[in-house]
């Protein structure tokens, strides 16, 4: 049965009942465990057919890797998709959330949804909370008004930009747009800047590394996600053998349970009907 | 009474904020040395970074003292650099006073008795000395910043030090393991071993990349060896 502690569905939005006790524990010399913040290289760019969305796939705890290979490029609607920067779980929950929105709105309306809806609901929820979802954004999509790319800022700031670069790898990855973007470019020549960005990421910034994961949204057909586009970095190949012989792990400690039988039942085992049933009368 | 920090919070200013001196940088690396039955293997990656950063990718930090003792050296690279030199002049001193060149355990000894002068401002540093003892046998020492020593056979240190300790310590130290026999490590199992622990390292720490130095030491002399490691 739901409580009033427990509900069975808890009501929509964030639950703050913990705050204050958190404050005072806090006080006491008790902080709150630290959310995962990931070094990060985004990017995006508008090419003659459509926009190319890119990410890096190094997630990070402090100094430690904490997952080698994680999707930064979260889905939204077919035609748009969503980079993410910043607190692993706000990017997460906010493009979820924004997603489900979207997808109502489609059924809503029964028409494509246009990508500056998406721009606006997420820097409104975002502007919402004042900074605490961090949440740092480079939305790409196309619609009837052609392509879009828009940088979104923890804070609700928006920027519409042609190309677009986040995270702590931003300045890597610009630093190659700036020299080699221009308008109007093939989809080949869009995927090699966007690779390369994503590459001067990974080798400069150590917040970044991994492979490169680019996702291509044309203004016609579906988009296309290459999930490991491109492994940037191959794993050492290890020169000894770590195998342990049987018996190697110590037994701590060791008890038997002997289940005693009580009843002994014996089913013949039938054999079971596989004919089709409308071959049947 | 109404006062500002009371009734009014967001009117309250913070006083005037004071600028601290901040002395040290972390330049992150990691260093391994093993000691054998007759020689001593010392590695340590080449990447030097600061932040989220990399200020170059071929940084050597290993510092050959002499024919028989290396330091491999990591944390703060300006001390580091400032350490080195102060130690390679102690050690012209005591060959100009002596009229021989200093044994390794000496130079342990001395590098203990340096840190620890700066105890109160030290180098933030750590250390890991290999070479050959007064008898030929392979020693590690090691020491923390302000100048704790122990000499040991196998020993990490650095950015990645606490990660690969353990996996030393079972493949060496041969430690939570049954029905094992200890026998001498030889030396192309010393210094696989160390490649392999170096790519685990750069798998998982941040500081820890590019490519392996590794110096091998050895009554014959010094031998240099590199291995490539991930970039990113």
């Amino acid at each position: 049965m739901a409580s009033v502690l427990a509900p069975e569905i808890s009501s929509s939005g964030f639950s703050f009942e913990n705050c204050q006790r958190n404050a005072f524990l806090a006080q006491k010399g008790f902080p709150a465990p630290k959310a995962t913040k990931t070094g990060t290289t985004i990017v995006g760019i508008i090419y003659a057919d459509g926009v190319i969305l890119g990410a890096d796939t190094r997630a990070t705890e402090n100094t430690v890797v904490s997952d080698k290979n994680c999707q930064k490029i979260h889905y939204l609607a077919g035609n748009m998709y969503c980079c993410g920067a910043g607190t692993a779980a706000d990017t997460e929950m906010t493009t979820q959330t924004v997603a489900s929105q979207l997808e109502l709105q489609r059924l809503h309306t029964g028409r494509t949804v246009p990508v500056e809806t998406a721009a606006t609901l997420l820097k409104r929820m975002l502007f919402r909370y004042q900074g605490h979802i961090g949440a740092a954004l480079v939305l790409g999509g196309v619609d009837r008004t052609g392509p879009h790319i828009y940088c979104i800022y923890p804070h609700g700031s928006v920027d519409k930009l042609p190309y677009a670069t986040m995270g702590s790898g931003s300045l890597a990855a610009m630093a190659v747009f700036e020299s080699g973007w221009k308008p109007k470019m093939t989809e080949e020549e869009g995927k090699k800047l966007v690779r390369d960005a994503i590459a001067a990421g990974i080798f400069n910034d150590l917040g970044s590394g991994s492979n490169v994961d680019i996702c291509v949204i044309r203004n016609s057909g579906p988009a296309q996600y290459l999930r490991t586009y491109e492994e940037a970095n191959v794993k050492g190949k290890k020169q000894g053998s770590y195998r342990y012989a049987p018996g190697t792990t110590a037994v701590l400690k060791q008890r038997v349970i002997p289940l005693e039988v009580e009843s002994v039942a014996v089913h013949p085992v039938q054999p079971m009907e596989v004919e089709p049933a409308s071959s049947r009368r | 009474m109404l006062s500002v920090s009371g009734n009014f919070p967001e009117y309250a200013v913070p006083g005037a904020k004071q600028v601290r001196f901040e002395p040290y940088a972390d330049n992150g690396g990691s260093v391994v040395a093993i000691a054998g039955e007759d020689y001593a293997v010392i590695g340590a990656d080449t990447r030097l970074s600061t932040g989220f950063s990399i200020y170059t990718r071929e940084q050597k930090k290993l510092f050959k003292l002499s024919d028989r003792t290396v330091l491999g050296a990591t944390g703060c690279w300006c001390d580091t650099l400032t350490l080195t030199r102060l130690l390679q002049a102690r050690m012209q001193m005591y060959e100009h006073e002596h009229n021989k060149s200093m044994s390794t355990p000496a130079v342990a000894q001395m590098l203990s008795t340096m840190l620890y002068y700066k105890r109160f401002f030290p180098y933030y540093i750590s250390n890991v000395l290999a070479g050959l003892d007064a008898d030929g046998k392979g020693c590690v020492y090691s020491y923390d910043p302000i100048g704790h020593c122990e000499r040991s056979n196998y020993r990490a240190g650095g950015s990645a030090g606490a990660q690969l300790q353990p996996l030393l310590d079972n493949q060496i130290g041969l430690k939570n393991m049954q029905n094992v026999t200890e026998a001498p490590l030889p030396k192309e199992k010393a210094l696989s071993l160390l490649k392999d622990v170096f790519i685990s390292a750069a798998e998982r720490d941040i500081y820890t990349g590019d490519c392996i130095y590794i110096l091998v030491i050895t009554a014959n002399g010094i031998q240099e060896e590199k291995f490539e490691l991930r970039k990113d």
